[in-house]
């Protein structure tokens, strides 16, 4: 049974890992803010919610799984709820998301660019 | 097992920060400050189970709390540049 539970855990530490790598990969090299958060939300959903279930199964069942667990909740409550904030501001402000193949047509993609280049620019932030 | 899970979470945070310096607009910079703080409690509670002491999670919760109250303060400051709500004209706010 021991031997059972440490390899379930295994398993979720190795995915849960593997989905943090790729949403950092995905961070880096997606190419406007509203597909970057794409990463950030695998890095928020699949990657937190497979290292809890890891550890939760490394606690049993006692205080520190329900602590555990309400992390868990807060998180799954919470990061949704602050992309939308940061997106709707992003959008706000006046940054074009990237849609169908735009980010396959190296004109368009440039005049995007420009246009968000120069809305930083008139900010100053 | 932790220790692969917190080199793994570390590898990631370094990942992270390379956006969050590069970022060309302030939204990638938020975007990359929540990830990171999000790791970093990750990184918590998983160091609180690495030296077998779980009560690290409590700290961890108390970060989870701080990182979604910093992520909507610091997009709202930068949307508004104040932190209260916009005031309509001709309204002298609370004196």
């Amino acid at each position: 049974m021991e031997l059972l539970i440490d390899l379930a855990s295994w398993f979720f530490f190795i995915v849960g890992s593997a989905f943090l790598l790729i949403g950092a990969i995905g961070i880096i090299r997606l190419p406007d803010i509203f597909s970057r958060m794409h990463g950030a939300g695998i890095i928020d959903t699949m990657g937190t919610a497979m290292l809890f279930s890891g550890m939760l199964l490394q606690a049993g069942l006692t205080i520190v799984s329900i602590k555990l667990f309400l992390i868990l909740l807060f998180l799954m409550f919470t990061s949704p709820t602050s992309t939308h904030a940061l997106a709707r501001a992003a959008l706000d402000a006046g940054l074009k998301p990237l849609v169908g193949n735009d980010a396959l047509d190296v004109k368009k993609l440039a005049k995007i660019k420009k246009v968000n280049k120069e809305r930083k620019r008139k900010s100053k932030i | 097992m932790f220790s692969a899970a917190a080199i793994a979470i570390l590898a990631t945070m370094l990942l992270v920060l390379v956006r969050a310096f590069k970022g060309p607009t302030v939204y990638d910079r938020i975007l990359a400050a929540n990830s990171f703080g999000t790791l970093t409690m990750l990184l918590i509670a998983v160091y609180g189970f690495l030296t077998e002491r779980p009560d690290f999670l409590d700290i961890a919760l108390v970060y989870a709390l701080i990182n979604f109250i910093g992520t909507i303060a610091v997009s709202k400051f930068v949307h508004f540049k104040d932190l209260a709500p916009p005031l309509p004209d001709n309204d002298p706010g609370d004196i």
